[in-house]
C-alpha cells in the first residue's frame, strides 16, 4: 500500500491496532443504537400499517365497526403454536348486542421454498373472506403466482368453506381436488391449500372460544380472572345469534 | 496525482467490470436477476451502497492501518448497509417491501470490500465517491442485462412487476413479449443465471477481440503505409 511507506512509527504499535479497531468498533455501536432508536416508531408504526392494510384485504370493512387490532385472541394452533386472532365485531339488531362477525389470522404453509405466510379472513360461519400471501420464498416466475398482484389464483378460495367443497376435494387437481396447480410448480399450492384446510379446521375446533363476545384483551382476561358467569351468558348469545345468521343463509 | 474520470468511468462500466471483468458479486447476481425489475432494484441499492462507502473509507484512509483495514472496512460496509436498511424500512417503506429482500444481500457483495480495498483506499473521496458509482452503473448494467435475457427466455415478459419498484409511472414498461408462454423452469432457476451469464462473458469477449482486430489492423495499415517490397 502507498500509504505503508510513510507511515508513522506509533502507527505499527500493537496498541495503536488494537485502540484503531476498538474506537470504530464504538463508533460503528454508537451509530447502530441511534439508527435503531431514531426508527424503531416509525417501523412499528409502519407494520401496523401493514397489518391493518393487510387485514383489510382480507375482512372487507362493512362487515366490522371495531378496531381489528384491538383486543386480539391467542389460541395454539394444531401445530402447538400460538396464532394471534384479530376479530371484527358488528352489532346484531336481532339480540341487540355485538357479536364477532369476522375473524382475520395468520397461516403458514410449506412451501417449495421453506415457510409461506398467509393472512386468512373467515366470516362467523368460517366462509372464507379472502386469503393474501404476506412473506414467501418460492421460485419466482413459477410458485409466486399466488401472490395477488400476479395471478387471481388465490382469489378462488373466496366463499369456500369446510363443507364447501367436501374435505376430499380441498387438494390440488394432481391430487384429485379441485384446486388447480401452478405450471412447473405443484409443492406451492399443495402447501396453500393444506395450510388453509388446517386453518378452517382450527376454526371449527374453537368456534365457540373465537366467536366470544364481548372482546376482552387477552393479556388483562389473564390478570383479572373473569367473572365465569360473564363468559357464560355471552356464550349463550353468540350460539343464538350464529344460529339466527346460519338460519338467514340457508333461507335465501 | 490527477485523477482521470474518464478512465475511471470506461474501468467501472467495461473494461474492469465487477463482473465482467473480476467475475465477483456472483451470488447476489445470481439470486436476483430472475426478472430485469429485481436485478434493476439491486443495482440501484448496490450502487448507493457503493458510493457511500467509497466516501467513507476515502475519508479514513489517512488514520487506517494496512494491519487492520480489512476488519474495519467490513465494520463500515455493513454499518452502513444496515443503516440503509433501517431507514428505508421507517421511511420509504414501500421501496423497502420491495427492495428489502436485497438490502442484506448487499454486504454479501465481496465487489464492495474490493474497491474500498483497491481504490477508495487509496485516493481522494471525489474519485472514490466517482469508482463506487461506475463500479455500481456497471454492476447495475449486467443485473439488468442478465434479468433481461433470463425473464424474456424464461417467463417470455419484460420488466414484469416494475410499477412495484418504480412507480405506477413505469407500468409502460411492463411487457408481454410471448403471450401463452409456458415459461422455461431452467433459465429461471439458478443454472440458468449460470449458463446466461456464461453466454453474455462470451459475448463481451467477443467484442473485445472485434475492437481489438479492428484497432490492430488500422495500427498495421499505418505502419504498412509504404507498399511492400516484394
Amino acid at each position: 500500500m502507498a500509504t505503508t511507506a510513510q507511515q508513522p512509527s506509533y502507527r505499527k504499535r500493537i496498541g495503536y491496532q488494537a485502540a484503531l479497531l476498538g474506537g470504530f468498533s464504538t463508533i460503528a455501536t454508537i451509530l447502530l443504537v441511534m439508527g435503531n432508536l431514531s426508527t424503531k416508531d416509525a417501523i412499528l408504526e409502519r407494520q401496523r400499517e401493514d397489518l391493518q392494510e393487510s387485514l383489510s384485504q382480507v375482512v372487507p370493512h362493512s362487515y366490522y365497526s371495531n378496531n381489528l387490532l384491538s383486543e386480539p385472541l391467542r389460541l395454539n394452533n394444531f401445530a402447538g403454536e400460538l396464532v394471534t386472532i384479530y376479530r371484527g365485531t358488528a352489532f346484531n339488531a336481532d339480540t341487540g348486542k355485538d357479536v364477532v362477525s369476522a375473524l382475520a389470522w395468520e397461516i403458514v404453509g410449506q412451501g417449495y421454498a421453506g415457510e409461506m405466510r398467509f393472512i386468512l379472513g373467515l366470516d362467523n360461519q368460517g366462509t372464507i373472506l379472502g386469503v393474501r400471501v404476506l412473506a414467501h420464498a418460492e421460485t419466482p416466475g413459477l410458485g409466486d403466482k399466488m401472490e395477488v398482484a400476479k395471478d387471481d389464483w388465490i382469489l378462488d378460495f373466496d366463499g369456500l368453506s369446510l363443507g364447501n367443497p367436501i374435505e376430499v376435494q380441498w387438494r390440488v387437481d394432481k391430487d384429485g381436488g379441485q384446486f388447480d396447480s401452478f405450471t412447473g410448480a405443484t409443492i406451492t399450492p399443495r402447501g396453500i391449500v393444506a395450510a388453509i384446510l388446517d386453518a378452517l379446521k382450527f376454526f371449527k375446533k374453537h368456534q365457540k372460544q373465537l366467536l366470544l363476545t364481548p372482546l376482552v384483551d387477552v393479556d388483562r382476561e389473564v390478570n383479572e380472572n373473569l367473572d365465569n358467569s360473564v363468559i357464560k351468558s355471552s356464550e349463550k348469545s353468540v350460539s343464538t345469534a350464529v344460529i339466527k345468521t346460519g338460519e338467514k343463509r340457508n333461507g335465501t | 496525482m490527477e485523477h482521470d474520470y474518464a478512465r475511471i468511468a470506461k474501468d467501472g462500466i467495461w473494461d474492469n467490470n465487477i463482473v465482467f471483468a473480476q467475475s465477483l458479486a456472483l451470488c447476489p447476481l445470481l439470486a436476483v436477476t430472475g426478472t430485469a425489475s429485481n436485478g434493476l432494484g439491486m443495482g440501484i441499492a448496490s450502487t448507493f451502497v457503493m458510493i457511500a462507502s467509497g466516501l467513507l473509507v476515502s475519508m479514513m484512509r489517512g488514520v487506517i492501518t494496512p494491519q487492520v483495514r480489512i476488519p474495519v472496512f467490513i465494520l463500515i460496509i455493513a454499518v452502513l448497509v444496515t443503516l440503509v436498511d433501517l431507514w428505508m424500512n421507517a421511511w420509504v417503506h414501500e421501496l423497502h417491501k420491495v427492495l428489502g429482500l436485497f438490502i442484506p444481500l448487499i454486504v454479501t457483495n465481496c465487489a464492495i470490500l474490493g474497491r474500498a480495498e483497491s481504490f477508495a483506499s487509496r485516493n481522494p473521496m471525489l474519485p472514490a465517491m466517482f469508482d463506487g458509482l461506475m463500479m455500481g452503473l456497471g454492476f447495475t448494467l449486467i443485473l439488468l442485462v442478465l434479468g433481461a435475457v433470463r425473464e424474456i427466455l424464461g417467463s417470455g415478459t419484460l420488466f414484469a412487476n416494475a410499477a412495484l419498484l418504480l412507480g405506477n409511472w413505469a407500468s409502460f414498461m411492463e411487457l408481454t413479449l410471448i403471450p401463452d408462454y409456458k415459461g422455461f423452469l431452467l433459465i429461471i432457476l439458478p443454472p440458468g443465471g449460470f449458463l446466461v451469464l456464461g453466454f453474455i462473458l462470451a459475448g463481451k469477449r467477443l467484442i473485445d477481440f472485434s475492437l481489438e482486430k479492428r484497432k490492430n489492423l488500422k495500427e498495421s495499415q499505418i505502419s504498412a503505409g509504404e507498399p511492400l517490397a516484394t
